[in-house]
């Protein structure tokens, strides 16, 4: 990724549309955790479209807040798809998911201590070095007041980065949903926000919860990018410059061209903040 | 909430917290339940759409929901969560009378199995044709990492095809005629394909997979039908005689 440009999740559902569609720095994300199989047709879809794209490799899975090593199976499956796929982006989640060899599907919370931090640092760097490059963190999206942080949440993504060498990923929706879940400014995160370690930013859609309405916000990636998301990432880019920017949809999947039409936005955003520093 | 001194121990209760609907919590702790649930009912629907499309989606994430809150994944790759579903389907009361429903999600799940499979070279008819007739006798035929294959005491094939592809049910399809059937499932030219196999057609495999030699896995099959078993066979991809492309 020469200028940083805009990207798009990857479905299986639009492989055909990603491949025709024209290469003007559109780039595509995956979560390896769908690509760490034996063989068979997905790995050359996602050749075919690696021929033509940049890709992103965003883990879901390493649970690298857990009190616990990275599993070494999955951390050589991911190795292994770096080295075929060659990434011009790697990510992962300050979160955990992996539990005395269960695995819960999402991307659970903890308290921000210092122990913690330590642990994250480990595994951090223990990812890095089997996968033989720099990876973002992803800050996460926040339902409970958890007691017990030491660190405030920034504090903590920057330490983190200082001892480990990786970068972050800001993930604007999530700022969003956890400042109106748990209170707090939005923009004053953004603001705040360390822009020299930013790799990629994220962008998506949320719900309010079926159950509490919206009082909590759900980060649910089922619905088109907010405008008060759309605001916050213009804030966000006037300030700290242009970067590889992400549309992620997972679920109730529009078709390709409407997601392409959020992508566009994206890019123009990205395109004006350019033109304004030429 | 959650108070706890070290990350082991919050991880701990975070987790029974999670399994047990009646430890108390924040009603926000909900977002967490129900995400986790949802991650493993939507991995069983997508692994198992047959079965789904059989008995309904509510039908199915009902199902799903008894099957998940017993058996977490073991893995990430979601694409492999479920290898126990179809034994519980047999054994799940609700589902006693649809006697089919356990042989459809196995099926199902060799569709999974040989999507996913380790990219051996698909042995050719010309290269058994190519082989020393004398030789032929003492032949291994070794099945190729992507066939399953499976005989049926009630015609589980015919009800999986016909509910695997919504774009494949005609609206005048007869109906299932109501006999054994067996299938192979192989991945031939890279898209996950499957033919109809007799009885001594999966004896044959069967035999195969065990190491037996071309003469001794024939035995299984009626004299005169071994040819035209054999090309149906190599040309539905069940055999390789490399690995790894």
């Amino acid at each position: 990724m020469t200028a940083p440009s805009a990207g798009l999740g990857l479905k299986p559902a639009h492989f055909a549309e990603a491949l025709a569609a024209p290469a003007d720095g559109l780039w595509f994300e995956v979560h390896p955790e769908n690509y760490k199989v034996a063989g068979g047709p997905r790995l050359r879809w996602l050749e075919s479209i690696r021929a033509r794209h940049p890709l992103s490799l965003h883990g879901v899975a390493l649970s690298l807040a857990s009190d616990a090593e990275p599993d070494a199976a999955q951390l050589a499956r991911f190795a292994a798809l770096v080295r075929r796929f060659e990434p011009a982006l790697v990510s992962e989640h300050l979160a955990w998911s992996a539990f005395q060899g269960a695995y819960l599907p999402d991307l659970l919370p903890f308290p921000r201590t210092s122990e913690a931090l330590a642990r994250i640092v480990a595994n951090v760097s223990r990812v890095q070095d089997a996968l033989g490059c720099r990876i973002a963190i992803e800050n996460p999206s926040h339902y409970l007041a958890l007691e017990g942080h030491a660190w405030d949440e920034i504090g903590f993504l920057a330490e983190l980065a200082r001892r480990s060498g990786c970068g972050l990923l800001l993930d604007v929706n999530n700022v969003f949903v956890s400042a109106r879940n748990l209170g707090g400014s939005a923009e004053a995160y953004v603001d705040a926000f360390p822009g020299e370690l930013v790799m990629e930013v994220h962008l998506a859609g949320h719900s309010a919860d079926p159950v509490l309405g919206h009082a909590l916000l759900v980060d649910s990636h089922d619905a088109p990018v907010a405008p008060e998301v759309w605001a916050l990432y213009e804030r966000l880019i006037a300030r700290i410059g242009p970067r590889p920017t992400l549309i992620e949809r997972d679920d109730k999947l529009p078709g390709f061209a409407e997601l392409m039409v959020e992508r566009a936005r994206a890019l123009d955003v990205l395109h004006r903040r350019l033109a304004k520093a030429a | 909430m959650m108070h706890a001194a070290t990350l082991a121990q919050f991880q701990d209760d975070f987790v029974r917290t999670l399994l047990d609907p009646d430890r108390p919590a924040p009603p926000a702790f909900a977002v967490y339940r129900n995400t986790v649930m949802k991650g493993c009912i939507d991995a069983l629907q997508a692994n198992y759409p047959a079965v789904a499309k059989l008995v309904g989606e509510e039908w199915f994430r009902a199902a799903a929901a008894v099957y998940a809150r017993d058996h977490l994944p073991r893995t990430p790759m979601l694409l492999e969560y479920g290898a126990g579903f179809a034994d519980f389907l047999a054994r799940f009361e609700p589902a006693g009378e649809l006697t089919y429903l356990p042989a459809v999600a196995r099926l199902d799940r060799f569709w999974t199995e040989s999507h996913v499979a380790r990219d051996d070279e698909p042995m050719l008819a010309k290269s058994l044709a190519a082989l020393d007739p004398e030789r032929l006798g003492a032949l291994r035929l070794r099945p190729h990492a992507a066939a399953r294959w499976a005989w049926h005491e009630l015609p589980a094939t015919t009800i999986w095809s016909r509910n695997r592809n919504e774009e494949m049910v005609a609206a005048d399809e007869p109906d299932v005629e109501w006999r054994p059937e067996g299938v192979l499932i192989a991945r031939p030219d890279d898209a996950v394909r499957w033919i109809g196999l007799d009885a001594a057609g999966c004896a044959f495999m069967d035999a195969c997979a065990a190491g037996a030699t071309l003469v001794e896995a024939a035995a299984a099959v009626p004299a005169g039908d071994l040819s035209g078993l054999l090309a149906s066979l190599l040309d539905a991809g069940a055999f390789t005689d490399g690995e790894a492309r």
